[in-house]
């Protein structure tokens, strides 16, 4: 804390049997500490109930906003305990601004309490809230299945134009971005699986390290994350902006089903452009670890390739396209339910677009745990 | 009073979220070809009100009709034949940002007529016309000003040639000058076409200029406390706080006690 800049503000309180007058002198201005304001508050309290304070400001040079609610102050200490204050003898504009500031009564239920619940009750509000947002997801679901159903069967409404659209946003756009994080993935595995298998002189197994990793799973997992923070969050956002601009409401009066028009091209367009998404990554990744491998490992572009192509089964290609698209349904539902979900405030938005990507992101995890365990099982 | 062609008819409605009522006992109801004020303060529930109408939200209790056929226990299919005779201008206009104005106004038509492209773009763009954006046809929501927004909001509401118009805010974010023209435009449009207008709003201007009938929504006693022609209201309204708001602060009772 800065020491107060030393100010003329000065203010006394005078007391007399019948009452008291509190003088005030100098000039008030904001961030000066006047002297003797704190005891003559203090002061107040001597004032029998009944009595009249009066206010004499009538010494006082300059002053702002600190004045004023410094008399705020005295005005309502002077009331907590039934104390007269006489504001007549205040300059014209300090009596103004003060009897305006007194003119709507303070609303006593106005005020926020702020009391934290105890903890058993934020539990229960919380698993209650959560139970609600499951069964609003479930039923999100069953709307989004009977739209596909329509889709499948033609008879869903949306236009074409806006799955050519979603198409190439989350498809042919996504492209690099995909690129650059899969290949980065590709090299980092060919690197921590060199620097092991080289002492064991089984360096060509690199390949068989990237190409089963990078084909299971890495390659659908990471193009999942990258999606979820890409087409997962622009979903939610452009879902909630519109939310707020009314647009959804005018689709529902119009007599279209927003589900079909909104949300069903873009679960459509994600389904379909996350495999070939995947394979694109499968590709680009194996690329990433021959690019280590020869560099350091003295190992042959054909041999690599050789050897990526005899430890890569067909099986594997298929687990790992399967699990891709999955994670483009997930990433996609998650994306439109929190976008339909939003509020209408711009704050409301950014919060559905942040939740949309933590839950396709968890989710995507969940899943890729739940598929270990099923293909494991399954021996596949 | 009321009879079955009425409109719209609003009984014994409460609207409300959970156990918080907003308004109680609202009952009237919307004759033809007038146009109807719905007025009150911020926070009376006008907009809710409207978002009733179009099935947006649902009423704690009572019933709303069009047209004598009751719209809140009507199935989802009836609701969107109903839905099909209004049109609805929302406060921000709600165009769909990812189309044309075209677009924006052929989507009701391609959604509930069986008339050809060729047609559909006749109707357009006397449609976009009529609201004074001719030209305009093939421009994006955002690359206009809001007022013209607010008029193609228009032009779509009026696509399927409405016998209800609603219309929420209509002059809120307009200058003087461009909402003086939207209300002339919704006398125009009531004459020629028929229609009738429903109007939620709080703009003193626009209440007088248009208003034939009107209800005033209280906050303060959560429900209608004045029924009739804004105009009358004005000085004979029973209610203080309807002569007040009407008159801008001011009551003209009080100043002459």
């Amino acid at each position: 804390m800065p020491a107060a800049v030393s100010s003329t503000a000065r203010a006394s309180l005078v007391t007399r049997p019948d009452g008291a007058t509190l003088v005030l002198e100098g000039d008030w201005h904001l961030g000066e500490e006047p002297a003797g304001s704190a005891e003559a508050l203090a002061g107040l309290d001597a004032v029998p109930a009944g009595a009249v304070v009066v206010l004499d400001a009538q010494a006082v040079g300059g002053w702002d906003s600190a004045l004023i609610a410094y008399l705020m102050q005295v005005v309502d200490r002077a009331q907590g305990r039934a104390v007269q204050v006489d504001r007549r003898a205040l300059p014209a504009g300090i009596g103004k601004l003060l009897d305006l500031a007194l003119a709507v009564p303070e609303k006593r239920d106005a005020r926020r309490a702020d009391v934290t619940p105890p903890f058993l009750e934020r539990v229960g509000r919380t698993a209650q809230q959560l139970a609600g947002e499951i069964g609003g997801l479930i039923g999100f679901l069953g709307e989004v299945t009977l739209a596909l159903g329509r889709f499948v069967t033609g008879r869903a409404r949306f236009r074409r134009s806006d799955l050519g659209v979603a198409l190439e946003q989350v498809g042919i756009d996504a492209l690099g971005v995909v690129a650059i994080i899969n290949f980065l993935v590709g090299l980092i595995l060919a690197f921590v699986g060199a620097a092991q298998l080289e002492q064991f002189g089984a360096a060509i197994f690199v390949a068989n390290l990237v190409g089963i990793a990078m084909v299971r799973d890495m390659a659908a997992i990471m193009t999942g994350i990258v999606m979820a923070g890409r087409s997962g969050a622009a979903f939610a956002a452009s879902l909630g902006t519109m939310q707020s601009n009314q647009e959804i409401d005018a689709l529902r009066t119009t007599g279209v089903s927003p589900i079909d028009y909104l949300v069903l091209p873009r679960i459509v367009a994600l389904v379909l452009m996350m495999p070939l998404l995947t394979l694109f990554a499968d590709a680009v990744g194996v690329l990433g670890g021959a690019f280590v491998a020869t560099a350091m490992l003295d190992l042959s572009w054909t041999r690599y390739f050789q050897q990526t192509w005899e430890a890569v089964s067909l099986g594997h290609l298929l687990g790992g396209l399967f699990k891709g698209t999955v994670y483009g349904a997930l990433i996609a539902v998650a994306g439109c339910w929190r976008g339909m979900l939003s509020g209408r405030t711009a704050a409301a938005v950014g919060l559905a677009t942040t939740s949309a990507v933590v839950t396709s992101i968890l989710l995507i995890i969940g899943a890729a745990g739940l598929f270990a365990v099923v293909f494991y099982v399954l021996g596949l | 009073m009321s009879s079955d062609s009425d409109p719209l008819a609003v009984r014994d409605l409460t609207m409300g979220f959970g156990s918080y009522v907003l308004a109680r006992e609202l009952t009237f109801e919307v004759r033809r070809g007038e146009v109807f004020v719905i007025m009150g303060g911020s926070g009376s529930g006008k907009s809710t009100l409207l978002r009733h109408f179009l099935g947006l939200q649902e009423p704690l209790a009572g019933d709303i009709q069009y047209y004598g056929e009751s719209f809140t226990t009507a199935a989802e299919t009836d609701r969107t034949r109903m839905l099909r005779r209004c049109g609805t201008l929302f406060q921000s206009g709600a165009l769909w940002s990812s189309m044309t104005l075209a677009e924006n106004v052929a989507v009701p038509l391609e959604e509930f007529t069986d008339l050809r492209p060729r047609e559909i773009r006749e109707i357009v763009e006397l449609k976009l016309a009529l609201v004074g954006l001719r030209g305009f046809e093939d421009y994006y929501p955002s690359e206009i000003s809001g007022g013209m927004q607010k008029r193609a909001g228009l032009a779509r509401a009026m696509a399927l040639d409405p016998d209800i118009l609603f219309f929420d805010e209509p002059s809120a974010g307009l200058d003087p000058v461009s909402s003086t023209l939207l209300d002339r435009l919704i006398l125009e449009l009531r004459d020629s076409l028929g229609a009738t207008i429903v109007v939620v709003t709080h703009e003193l201007d626009s209440i007088f200029a248009i208003g034939t009938d009107s209800i005033f929504l209280d906050a303060e006693s959560r429900t209608m406390i004045a029924r009739g022609n804004p105009r009358e209201l004005r000085d004979h309204a029973e209610h203080p706080t309807v002569r007040r708001f009407l008159n801008r602060g001011h009551d003209p009772e009080e100043e002459v006690a």
